[in-house]
């Protein structure tokens, strides 16, 4: 409003300026599009084109049949691993995460030294993906689930330092700052201030990662053979496609569950 | 005796200076507004007393301690002592009233006892207490994010009130609230400097308000305390003295 008024611009001409950059934007991105499947020959046409033939192969390979649905048992026995290795990994980092970011937060920082070792070690492992980690492990210790572990641990505990420091300092800067000018100790102003005013929202982070993990342990199992991951690589390499698509299927039933369930608890602790 | 005794207090942050050489000293039981155009250094005068922030230079005495020299236990206390309200509010919104309330203690409890929130009775006694004074008495058990801002402001009053203060620190807090409630806010900080003999030094946006309730005005001009005294003594010259250029535009009753 101010604005409008110290660049003496219309609210007409104002309008105008902003239709056109969304039009000059849009066109932009048509263009950046067709420019990309230029580059890489990929047709859009075409493609979309193929989609009833790769559906109608799709019903014909792929659909579970009797022998596929027999393996079940084992394929929920390997799922049931799985989320409990997601859910493993994602408490055991939320832990240390909460320590670090504690550490790291510009609000609770106990000081300069522990904040910088803190942000430092989280950012490295935030930049590093899981399938990077799985690879590193899997150099030291082998194909297991332990190195499966491993690897959801360190992705998440990157995302999940980063993601708690931001929450305690959004959540309770002003608090906390209450809190020291009564006298309030340090840990008193951790327990009082910034575990009640962020400890929702750092739990709905680390559903959130929860979710995000029981997708990766799909493709960290694939790389170091534990879990439904490794179902599927087994199936898929024998050529048996009924029962790898069983195995895709459960997981995505599992992955939109887990989100109805999480989305559940989030409307009661939010 | 003066209770407060600010001198030659000097704030830097980094190379630009945000107060110059201040001196002034306040009694036991006086009600002091301080005001000021934005950026002129109201809340870090506040901030230097109880130590949120640190002074680049000067002394402050407040009740014969010297608080720029304090540290650990001895500055918790002292803190303890001072109490402090902020324009918004800062409570924890997911805890309750009587929580928040709670918090004013945590100065005098050992770390371990603050950490559980494991409260006498007595303290609880007199957090319910407190809140019957602000005519908070139906809103004991609420969670405070679901009252009003009037509401919350008088949450942080109890705050401060239940650590037994000297003194009550206020940064604009009435500067986020409609006119009705900003007037109820204020009439509070009055019953508690009169009934309860707590001195109240409070940072002003409104020169009118200031007028109103305070017997002591402090005036301050991009880091330099410009005008000390009485309401009576802050005529149109003085003002503008205080807030500059601004003066001419500033709407006073
Ligand atoms: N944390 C800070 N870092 C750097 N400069 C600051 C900081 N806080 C305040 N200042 C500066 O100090 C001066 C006084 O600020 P402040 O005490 O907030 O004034 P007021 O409360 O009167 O508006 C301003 O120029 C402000 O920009
Ligand atoms: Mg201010």
């Amino acid at each position: 409003m101010s604005s409008l008024l110290i660049e003496k611009t219309s609210p007409t001409a104002y309008f105008r300026k902003q239709k056109l950059t969304l039009t000059l934007f849009l066109l932009g991105m048509i263009f950046v599009s067709w420019g990309a499947s230029v580059l890489t020959q990929f047709d859009l046409f075409d493609a979309f084109a193929a989609i009833p033939r790769v559906a109608a192969w799709m019903t014909a390979n792929l659909l579970p049949d009797a022998k596929a649905w027999s393996r079940l048992p084992r394929i929920l026995d390997k799922l049931w691993d799985t989320i409990l290795m997601s859910v493993m990994a994602s408490v055991a980092a939320s832990v240390v995460s909460f320590v670090f970011a504690i550490l790291g937060s510009v609000t609770t920082r106990p000081n300069g030294v522990f904040a910088f070792l803190a942000r430092t070690i989280a950012s490295i492992n935030r930049n590093i993906p899981v399938a990077a980690w799985a690879m590193i492990f899997l150099l030291s210790f082998g194909q297991s689930s332990f190195t499966g572990f491993l690897a959801l641990f360190f992705a998440t505990f990157g995302f999940l330092t980063r993601a708690f420091m931001e929450t305690i300092d959004e959540a309770s800067a002003s608090s906390v700052e209450a809190l020291r000018a009564a006298g309030a100790s340090y840990s008193q102003v951790i327990a009082q201030a910034v575990i009640p005013a962020s400890l929702p929202q750092m739990m709905s982070w680390v559903l959130y990662m929860v979710e995000t993990n029981i997708r990766s342990a799909t493709l960290v199992g694939l790389l170091t053979g534990s879990g439904i991951g490794f179902m599927f690589s087994v199936y898929y390499k024998s050529l048996q496609y009924r029962s790898a698509s069983l195995v895709v299927l459960s997981i995505v039933v599992v992955v939109l569950a887990i989100e109805l369930i999480s989305n559940a608890v989030r409307r009661v602790i939010l | 005796m003066a209770l407060l005794e600010v001198e030659r207090l000097t704030k830097f942050y980094g190379d630009s200076r945000a107060l110059s050489d201040v001196t002034f000293k306040i009694k036991k039981g006086q009600f002091v507004a301080v005001i000021g155009p934005s950026g002129s250094g109201k809340t870090t005068l506040i901030r230097c007393i109880n130590r949120l922030i640190d002074a680049s230079d000067g002394s402050i005495r407040y009740d014969k301690e010297d608080i720029l020299a304090l540290k650990g236990a001895a500055l918790r206390h002292a803190r303890a002592k001072i109490g402090m309200i902020f324009q918004h509010y800062n409570l924890v919104y997911r805890l309750t009233v009587i929580e928040n309330v709670l918090h004013g203690r945590l100065g005098y409890k050992s770390s371990i006892a603050g950490v559980l929130g494991m409260y006498t009775e007595e303290e609880k006694t007199k957090a319910v207490e407190v809140l019957q004074l602000l005519g908070l008495e139906d809103y004991v058990y609420r969670r405070c994010d679901q009252l009003s801002g009037g509401q919350k402001q008088r949450v942080g009053i109890a705050r401060a009130l239940v650590q037994d203060p000297r003194m009550i620190l206020c940064d604009e807090p009435i500067s986020s609230l409609d006119p009705s409630s900003a007037k109820i806010i204020m009439d509070y900080l009055r019953r508690i400097q009169k009934d309860l003999g707590i001195t109240i030094l409070v940072n002003l946006h409104q020169v009118d308000v200031a007028k109103r309730y305070a017997e002591r005005i402090l005036g301050f001009n991009a880091g330099h305390l410009v005008f000390d005294g009485p309401p009576s003594e802050l005529n149109k010259k003085r003002i503008h003295e205080i807030y500059g250029t601004e003066a001419g535009e500033l709407i006073i009753d």
